[in-house]
């Protein structure tokens, strides 16, 4: 550890901001990844509004984690190749940190953007609007889970041929908690009932995600750097 | 040192002291940029043995090292190397010394592949740390670039740094040159 | 206690270990199956709701409880792996993953055995095999880990950071699918009610579990002496020691 490093992380979490921001269809794309997914279920269900309304939390929860997962496979692979992943390695600065800083960014541009177009989406699938603001909460916290096991995943899959099929492999059974916590969460202030367990449950899920999660993202790259 | 339990190299014991200039040479699939990794720190499983590295240094890869969307005055600025005064004019003028001075604001991906190698180059001109591991510094350059990193590369070793780089070619270095023949040093 | 843990990680030492092993426990194993499933599938009472048909969890909940047990075993081999860089975890660790996938496919194929005849459904998603379920794709998602590395070492250790991040999610995983599980469906028909299960069915069960437990081992080492088999090919002790 430098004793800039935390300046660093800050300065790479803007930059990758930034880089982000130059390229908006990505963050588009997945927007309308997920408006195509969601119109998928109507489709294969029926247009019945009260089956929709009743599976809504589920169907909304199962596309993002879709969505997540889609999204996460691009999360280090950039910088694998063209090297900067191995310039941030040699340089003396805490590659877990650093790279939670990307993780970080990440989730600004993909997460919390699916948490402002959440409501569209919910009303989509004729979801209860009271219901909609324990949406936007469990979110939040939900899509930070998802990038942070998103990045664990990234992490060690990075440097592997097919490395996208293997990453949803991977990632599926650690997202499964994640899917728990939001639906029931949503699906509960549906019926009227307190969500606030759930949102406890997700939440306490993700401070131990951020906790963690940089353990175990730095020594994925380094390893994925090994060859 | 092994790669996926097949022993590659065995019994090398190099100490590189300031000032020296080394480059490994040795057929394709020696191990040069294997040995050169492990140096850097990027490979440890399967190396036995003690390495012993300064604190700072600075390593070229056989990729850029460079975030294509941004240009090169940000690529040096923000580069994690951090080795590197990053003050505008003295950016400025690395990537003046290798012939970018025109290329200052286009994005590094609308580079050409020799453009981008110099924007990497251009970090010895900046570099702060006394160790330089250069993995094929002088491929997609030419004549007139090679020259100039031969310079380069033997001020640094006069000023008390050292250089350890790999090298399909032979450069003119003389006898400043020493060579490590990854060959002899193959594990059967 | 150091020094043990040093024989174990010397490849010449352990191979002669697991020779040896495998000679005394491969017997003992086959006779504690035999012991355990005939007694069970045979001669234990028919129980007083399910019949005949509940004694299959004589094989399930032996493989069952194993495979869990296995996973926090190929996860304790990552950590020795990555915390003290002994090259055997490495072999270990390889050799448990695809015993404990099998182990948990047989436990929910055995699971949906015991479903049929008493839900009437070859699949119900109820918080175990939910469970299981989960657990058997983690196992894969170590196994595909390993292969798609090109060099074994370096996939060894992707698999042990793999297998730990796992290990920690699973308490979060069962307790949540259990949460789900009873959010949807009140409390109907519970599964193995095993505080209340009768002695003359928990002895055959408890020698099921012994002998699944010796099955892992002997299989394990089986695995790992074959791997050193084949990646030490040329050394002299190796060849002595076939010899």
């Amino acid at each position: 550890m430098r004793p800039d490093s935390l300046g660093f992380c800050r300065q790479l979490f803007v930059r990758h901001l930034r880089c982000g921001v130059r390229r908006v269809e990505d963050v588009l794309n997945s927007l309308v990844f997920f408006l195509m997914v969601v119109t998928l279920f109507p489709l294969g269900i029926g247009p019945d509004s009260n089956t929709l309304r009743e599976l809504s939390p589920g169907i909304f929860w199962v596309v993002a984690l879709l969505s997540a997962l889609s999204v996460s496979g691009r999360l280090f692979s950039a910088d694998f190749e063209d090297g900067s992943l191995e310039q941030l390695a040699v340089s003396g600065h805490p590659l877990g940190l650093c790279a939670m800083a990307e993780v970080l960014a990440h989730w600004v541009l993909s997460g919390l953007t699916l948490v402002v177009a959440a409501p569209v989406f919910a009303l989509m699938l004729n979801m209860v609007p009271a219901a909609i603001p324990t949406l936007m909460l469990s979110l939040v916290l939900g899509t930070l889970c998802l990038s942070l096991l998103g990045g664990i995943g990234a992490a060690l899959t990075v440097g592997v041929r097919r490395g996208a099929l293997l990453l949803s492999l991977v990632m599926i059974p650690l997202t499964v908690p994640v899917l728990i916590f939001g639906t029931s969460a949503v699906g509960e202030a549906a019926i009227g009932y307190d969500p606030s367990r759930w949102i406890a449950l997700m939440g306490a899920f993700a401070a131990m995600g951020l906790l963690l999660a940089p353990l175990a993202i730095g020594a994925g790259l380094r390893i994925s750097l090994e060859q | 040192m092994t790669r996926g339990y097949r022993a590659l190299l065995a019994g090398i014991n190099l100490d590189i002291k300031p000032g020296e200039l080394w480059q490994l040479t040795g057929p394709n699939g020696s191990g040069k940029t294997s040995l050169l990794r492990a140096i850097a720190g990027l490979i440890r499983v399967g190396v036995s043995g003690t390495i012993d590295r300064p604190e700072t240094l600075l390593f070229q890869g056989h990729a850029p090292g460079l975030k294509g969307l941004l240009t090169p005055v940000e690529n040096l600025q923000s580069h994690p190397g951090g080795l590197i005064d990053a003050e505008s004019d003295r950016v400025r003028e690395a990537l003046a010394a290798v012939g970018l001075l025109t290329s200052l604001n286009t994005p590094v991906m609308q580079l050409s592949a020799g453009q981008q190698r110099r924007v990497g180059l251009a970090r010895l001109w900046l570099s702060k740390s006394s160790l330089w591991l250069l993995d094929e510094p002088f491929t997609a350059i030419d004549r007139q670039g090679t020259t100039l990193l031969e310079d380069k590369l033997r001020s640094h070793c006069e000023r008390g740094g050292a250089v350890v780089f790999t090298s399909h070619q032979d450069g003119k270095f003389g006898a400043n040159l020493n060579q490590l023949e990854l060959a002899d040093y193959a594990a059967r | 206690m150091w020094k043990i843990i040093h024989k174990f990680g010397s490849p010449p030492w352990f191979f002669r270990f697991a020779t040896k092993a495998v000679q005394w426990l491969l017997p003992l194993m086959l006779i504690a199956l035999v012991v355990g499933c005939v007694w069970g599938l045979l001669y234990a009472p028919p129980d007083f709701r399910q019949g005949n048909s509940y004694r299959i969890i004589f094989i399930h909940v032996p493989a069952a409880v194993v495979a869990l047990a296995g996973y926090y075993v190929m996860a304790f081999a990552g950590l020795v792996s990555l915390v003290w860089k002994i090259k055997m975890a490495d072999v270990a660790m390889r050799a448990v993953a695809p015993v404990g996938a099998a182990l948990t496919f047989v436990a929910l194929v055995t699971g949906a055995i015991w479903g049929k005849p008493t839900w009437g459904a070859w699949w119900v998603w109820d918080a175990r095999i939910t469970s299981m379920l989960i657990l058997l794709f983690l196992y894969l998602g170590v196994v595909a880990l390993f292969e798609a590395y090109e060099n074994p070492e370096v996939a060894a250790k992707a698999c042990a950071v793999l297998s730990l991040v796992g290990t920690v999610n699973i308490p979060i995983i069962y307790k949540s699918v259990d949460w789900w599980y009873s959010l949807h469906q009140p409390a109907s028909i519970k599964f193995t009610g095993e505080s209340a299960i009768d002695a003359s069915m928990l002895y055959p069960l408890l020698v099921n579990i012994g002998a699944f437990y010796l099955l892992f081992a002997v299989v394990v080492m089986m695995n790992m002496r074959a791997t050193l088999l084949e990646t030490h090919s040329n050394a002299a002790w190796l060849r002595e020691a076939v010899e």
